[in-house]
C-alpha cells in the first residue's frame, strides 16, 4: 500500500526536481548573458556597457572601453557577484541534494540563491536609477539590461522554492 | 646561383633599410589635474649612433581642431618653445638628447589644453620614420581607474564569504571536539552511534517533495 502510493508520487516528485533544476539553469544561464553581453543600452548600432562601448561598423565591431563611472563599477561587481553565487547555490544544491538527511531543507541552496537575487536587484536597481543623467536621450535599453531584470524574480522565486523543498530518500 | 644571390641580397638590403628605420615611442594617453603639471615623454629608437644634429619638433592639435600648430623645436644643441601660442611661456624641455630623450613639461594645465601632441625625432642620416602622438586629457579630478572598485567589491564580498564558511566550519569542528573529549571522559567505548545508520546503499535517484 505504502509501496504503491510512493510509486505513484515518484514521476511526480521527479517532475518537481526536474523543474526545479530547469529554473536553476535558466536563471544562470540568462544571468550569464546579462552578465557578459555588452548591450544594455543601444542607440541604433551602438550598444553600450556593461563594459564596453560598440559601434557596429562595416560589418565589424569598434570597441572602446567605458567611462570609469562609479557607478558603472559597482553594477559590474553586483552583476558579477549575482552570477558567481547563483553558480555556487547550484553546485551547493546538487552537494545537498546527496548528502541531506531525509526530510531535510535546502537552507544553503536557497541563502545563496536568494543573495544572488538580492545582488542581481540591486546591479538592475542602481544602473535604472543613474543611466539617464548619463546618456543621451535618444538610447533604448538593450537585451541585457530586460534579462537582468528577468533574472531577479526567477532567481527570487528558485530560492523561495528551495526553502520549502524537502528531501525525500 | 646568381639569381639566389641577388634575390638574398635584395631581401637583406630590405631588412637593413628597414631596420634603419627610427622608431619613435610615446606614452598614447595621459591623464592630469587642471592646474598640474604634466611631462609628456618622447623617446626614439635608431641603430645609428646619436648625432649632434638629432631633433625634436612637438606639434599640438587640439580637441576638435582639423590642424597641427608647431609648439616646440629642439635642433643644433638648442631648445626654442614657441613665442606665441597657446603654451606662450607654460613649456619647458626636461629631455636629454644625448639619450634620446624629447620630453618637454606643460605647466598650470587647462581645459583648453586638451588634444593630440605628436612628436617626430630626427636623428640625422636616419630620418625616415613614424611620428607618435600622446592624446591629453585634463581633468577636474582624477577618475577612479577602470575596474578598481569592481574589484574591490567582488574580492570584499568573497573574502566575506570565505571567512564566514572558515568560521562556520571551525565552529563546528571545536563543538564536535568538545562533545568528543566529553564522551570520550565519560563512557570511553560507546560514543559511535553515528555510523549505524550510514551504510552504503545501492545509489537511487534523490527526490524531492514540497511541504510549507
Amino acid at each position: 500500500m505504502a509501496d504503491e502510493a510512493g510509486l505513484a508520487k515518484k514521476p511526480k516528485m521527479l517532475v518537481i526536481l526536474f523543474a526545479t533544476i530547469v529554473l536553476h539553469l535558466t536563471s544562470l544561464i540568462i544571468l550569464f548573458i546579462a552578465t557578459c553581453a555588452s548591450a544594455w543600452r543601444t542607440h541604433g548600432d551602438t550598444s553600450y556597457d556593461l563594459w564596453y562601448d560598440c559601434t557596429q561598423i562595416n560589418g565589424g565591431y569598434k570597441c572602446s572601453g567605458n567611462g570609469d563611472a562609479d557607478w558603472l563599477q559597482a553594477v559590474q561587481a553586483l552583476m558579477v557577484l549575482a552570477t558567481i553565487f547563483c553558480l555556487i547555490s547550484f553546485i551547493i544544491f546538487l552537494c545537498q541534494l546527496f548528502t541531506l538527511v531525509k526530510g531535510g531543507r535546502f537552507f544553503f541552496t536557497a541563502v545563496f540563491q536568494i543573495l544572488a537575487s538580492l545582488f542581481v536587484m540591486s546591479g538592475a536597481i542602481i544602473y535604472t536609477v543613474m543611466s539617464p543623467q548619463w546618456k543621451n536621450d535618444s538610447d533604448t535599453y538593450g537585451y541585457a539590461f530586460v534579462l537582468a531584470w528577468l533574472a531577479f524574480p526567477l532567481t527570487l522565486i528558485s530560492g523561495l522554492i528551495y526553502i520549502i523543498l524537502r528531501k525525500k530518500e | 646561383m646568381l639569381s639566389v644571390l641577388a634575390l638574398t641580397s635584395v631581401v637583406l638590403l630590405g631588412i637593413a633599410s628597414q631596420s634603419t628605420a627610427l622608431v619613435v615611442n610615446t606614452d598614447s594617453e595621459k591623464h592630469a589635474l587642471v592646474g598640474s603639471d604634466v611631462r609628456l615623454s618622447c623617446s626614439f629608437f635608431s641603430w645609428q649612433w646619436t648625432s649632434p644634429e638629432v631633433s625634436f619638433t612637438w606639434h599640438y592639435r587640439p580637441d576638435g581642431a582639423k590642424d597641427a600648430i608647431s609648439i616646440f623645436h629642439y635642433g643644433g644643441g638648442e631648445a626654442y618653445p614657441a613665442n606665441k601660442g597657446p603654451f606662450q611661456n607654460r613649456l619647458e624641455f626636461v629631455g636629454n638628447p644625448s639619450r634620446r630623450d624629447g620630453s618637454i613639461l606643460i605647466k598650470n594645465l587647462d581645459f583648453g589644453d586638451n588634444g593630440t601632441f605628436t612628436c617626430d625625432a630626427k636623428n640625422p642620416p636616419d630620418i625616415g620614420g613614424h611620428p607618435s602622438t600622446i592624446r591629453l586629457l585634463v581633468f577636474e579630478k582624477v577618475p577612479v581607474q577602470a575596474g578598481v572598485i569592481t574589484g574591490s567589491i567582488i574580492g570584499v564580498v568573497l573574502g566575506l564569504l570565505i571567512l564566514v564558511v572558515a568560521i562556520y566550519y571551525l565552529m563546528r569542528f571545536l563543538v564536535a571536539r568538545r562533545v568528543f573529549s566529553l564522551s570520550m571522559s565519560k563512557h570511553g567505548k560507546k560514543g559511535k552511534g553515528k555510523e549505524g545508520s550510514q551504510q552504503k546503499q545501492k545509489p537511487k535517484v534523490p527526490l524531492v517533495f514540497i511541504s510549507f
